[in-house]
């Protein structure tokens, strides 16, 4: 157990070290918030769907998680180019102990980082439907980014290098991102792009996150959860085979 | 039973052998010298001896366990210094220490003492709070150093650990694992271009070269088979006085090395 905690102690660490971390984490989100949350508030309400920020925040929350828990995989690339990784590698420690504590280190950090995005929108105007609920959407939070993280240390071992670990989350993580229901309903959109967000685990967490914050779902709460819960398992499968295969 | 066992071991990058079927012993307790060219095999070697890379074929045995199916066990019977740098630059000294100490299990109690004792030895006791990222080449050598003499294991494998430290330290660190081989028995395999050390330090030494092995035995025994004064003298003679480019293939390096000529 101690092994876990000094392997996510030091993501903590260095997470606060780090202030450009912060700095962006709190930047991105607030520019969609603001460019898309009043550039497109009207024609939102226009067509009849009431206030546009309400329904972007649980979302950008998602994406801020998304993405940076998939910085957790970037971390593992830089930690094998600078060598720390061979430390833990050759240390009588289970593979999947070393993995478990560093992902949680990053899904810690990123739940946090959405956590700070429902601060600025709350700056901004933002309100939660209950003040209790919060507490669901941390934990929603923290299952997406324990996937999340896991998943991208997969890929972290088996990329190797930065150039190709950013082309797969260009390919696999954005087009995720904007084809689930984070930034429209899926309500009035083409069959063909409600098929593909019907299968994108990501509209799910959406969901469940707007659930918690808006009192507002589209595939109700039990798919929600089921969804995100396959997420976990199958993204923890796939890390835990990657990590496990790694070599220096 | 010897700690170490090596029978076999063949490394192949795509259609390169790093190391062509070598196969050597070391006995517990034995400090033994793992000497070569620049890209002899010798830290592809280390890196199969202590998990980090698979063999083409071959077989590894330490401390009584097959290190290709009984890898935790055998990670609990070995620590290293590497060649290359290994610290977390983000994090200070002492944070570097504490978490190595966790991950080789040093007892609570112990980890304090133990991680002071060691940095007073590299003196880094009083920079212990700073960030690596801040320390001189040479400060993050003695910090991985330090931290790889941390716990007590079994088999030590060092990595040239000794380039880019002042002569200071060079004598403190070999007065150091001298102790602890002696005392603890500790099984010490090492790595060095500086041949004294191995003349000084080492039980028995090993000659590799493109992945062979050439020679093994002690110092006495090498330097009359190859009628030298010193190990220097028959290191040469037996690898040559050809410059060897690492990284590169053989036909490569020689394409190399000319066309730095003719420029
Ligand atoms: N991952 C790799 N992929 C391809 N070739 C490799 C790899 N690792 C090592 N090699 C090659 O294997 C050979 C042996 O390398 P190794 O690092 O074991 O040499 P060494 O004896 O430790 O040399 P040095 O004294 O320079 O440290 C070199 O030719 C090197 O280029
Ligand atoms: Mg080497």
């Amino acid at each position: 157990m101690y092994q876990i905690y000094i392997l996510w102690f030091r993501q903590i660490k260095k997470y606060f070290r780090s202030k450009s971390r912060i700095v962006g984490a709190i930047g991105q989100p607030l520019l969609f918030l603001l460019a898309l949350g009043y550039g497109l508030g009207s024609v939102y309400k226009k067509a009849g769907d009431g206030n546009y920020l309400h329904f972007l925040v649980p979302g950008i929350m998602a994406q801020t998680v998304l993405f940076s828990a998939m910085f957790y995989g970037a971390m593992l690339i830089f930690d094998r180019q600078f060598g720390f990784l061979k430390e833990t590698l050759v240390a009588p420690v289970s593979r999947l102990r070393i993995m478990i504590g560093g992902a949680l280190g990053g899904a810690t950090t990123a739940t946090l980082q959405g956590f700070l995005v429902l601060v600025i929108a709350y700056i901004i105007g933002f309100r939660v439907s209950h003040i209790y609920m919060i507490f669901f959407a941390l934990i929603i939070m923290f299952v997406l980014a324990t996937a999340i993280a896991t998943f991208s240390s997969g890929l972290g071992s088996f990329v190797q290098d930065m150039q190709g670990f950013q082309a797969i989350n260009q390919f696999i993580i954005f087009p995720l991102y904007f084809l689930s229901g984070a930034l429209y309903p899926l309500t009035n959109v083409p069959t063909w792009l409600r098929i593909i967000a019907e299968v994108n685990p990501i509209s799910y967490t959406v969901d469940a996150m707007r659930y918690a914050l808006i009192n507002q779902t589209k595939f109700g709460l039990e798919k929600d959860i089921i969804a995100l819960l396959i997420t976990l398992v199958v993204c923890i499968a796939y890390g835990v085979w990657q990590f496990r295969r790694i070599q220096t | 039973m010897p700690m170490i066992e090596v029978k076999n071991l063949v490394k192949k990058f795509g259609d390169f052998r790093a190391v062509d079927n070598i196969s050597f012993k070391v006995k517990a307790g034995e400090r033994f010298a793992l000497l070569g060219p620049n890209g002899a095999g010798k830290s592809t070697t280390i890196k199969m001896l202590t998990t980090l890379l698979k063999p083409t074929s071959g077989e590894l045995i330490m401390n009584g366990y097959n290190v290709l199916k009984e890898q935790n066990k055998v990670r609990k019977s070995f620590g290293i210094v590497f060649q290359d740098p290994t610290v977390d630059n983000d994090m200070t000294a002492y944070e570097n220490m504490e978490l190595h100490a966790v991950l080789y299990h040093v007892p609570k109690r112990d980890l304090k003492s133990r991680i002071k004792q060691l940095l007073e030895l590299v003196e880094l006791w009083d920079k212990k709070d700073i960030l690596v990222r801040n320390f001189s080449g040479g400060m993050r050598r003695r910090l991985e150093i330090a931290r790889g003499l941390l716990h007590h294991p079994k088999i030590l494998f060092l990595d040239e650990p000794t380039v880019g430290l002042d002569p200071q330290t060079r004598v403190l660190l070999w007065n150091y694992v001298n102790k602890l081989a002696k005392d603890k028995n500790m099984t010490i395999l090492f790595t060095t271009h500086y041949l004294e050390e191995a003349e000084n330090n080492a039980d028995r030494i090993a000659l590799i070269d493109h992945g062979n092995l050439i020679s093994i035995g002690n110092l006495k025994d090498l330097l009359l088979k190859t009628k030298s004064k010193n190990l220097e003298e028959a290191y040469l003679k037996l690898t040559g006085t050809e410059i060897r480019d690492e990284k590169l293939e053989p036909g490569v390096a020689w394409k190399e090395r000319h066309r730095a000529r003719l420029r």
